[in-house]
């Protein structure tokens, strides 16, 4: 963390397990590829909540990479547009790596607004983890999956 | 004139050109925002010369990507 950052840290994000399970589905019937898309959801305050993941394709199609097709970005913030959702970020798999940016993932972070979500398939359980990625420097994000129960 | 910049009707003078509104909408770092009009993509060549005209809709998006 720089110092001076405008930290988002603060804020809780809440993503519905049922959400995150299509995520580790998805990111799964795609190995050994790097699979990505993005995330959108109301923000109240400093509250997220996440109310929709989109499925994107990663056209590099690399284990080891991951490029969002420009049009299917489009057409996924337009239909954020039309369902009243607010842009939240992206997410994308480590198939080998842990739960955290890489070097190229901090190089590449352009938009200092998005959360960065990675879903890690390093261990046996998958581990998925939010960022803030701002200035060369990431902190993790306080992400918190649920179902009407309780948090895990 | 009446454009729509991501989803929202701004008005701009006439003759606007696009280097100018991503000034005026202070897109950070626009050499990785990829630019539509009208849902069409525009080229890193056409962006230092596109002028926008009445009714125009443009989203920027930013470069998505990374590594492991």
């Amino acid at each position: 963390m720089q110092p001076g950052m405008n930290s988002k840290d603060m804020s809780i994000i809440r993503m519905n397990c049922e959400l995150y399970d299509q995520i580790v589905q998805y990111a799964k019937e795609h190995l050994p590829e790097e699979s990505c898309g993005l995330i959108a959801g109301a923000i109240e305050g400093d509250s997220k909540t996440i109310k929709k993941v989109y499925f994107l394709e990663n056209v590099d199609h690399a284990e080891d990479h991951f490029t969002l097709d420009p049009k299917e970005q489009l057409m996924a913030v337009k239909d954020m547009r039309a369902n009243g959702y607010k842009p939240i970020g992206n997410w994308h798999s480590h198939p080998s790596s842990p739960s955290r940016p890489s070097v190229e993932d901090i190089k590449l972070a352009y938009d200092k607004d998005a959360s960065y979500m990675i879903l890690s398939f390093l261990t046996a359980a998958p581990v998925f983890h939010s960022f803030h990625i701002e200035n060369g420097a990431y902190e993790k994000e306080d992400l918190r999956v649920f179902n009407e129960e309780y948090y895990f | 004139m009446i454009i729509t910049v991501a989803g929202e009707k701004k008005e701009y003078k006439e003759g606007l050109s696009l280097v100018e509104l991503i000034e005026l909408e202070k897109i950070d770092m626009p050499e990785y925002v990829t630019v539509s009009i009208n849902d069409d993509f525009v080229s890193s060549e056409d962006k230092e010369t596109t002028v926008l005209k009445e009714g125009d809709s443009v989203e920027f998006l930013y470069f998505m990507g990374g590594g492991c």
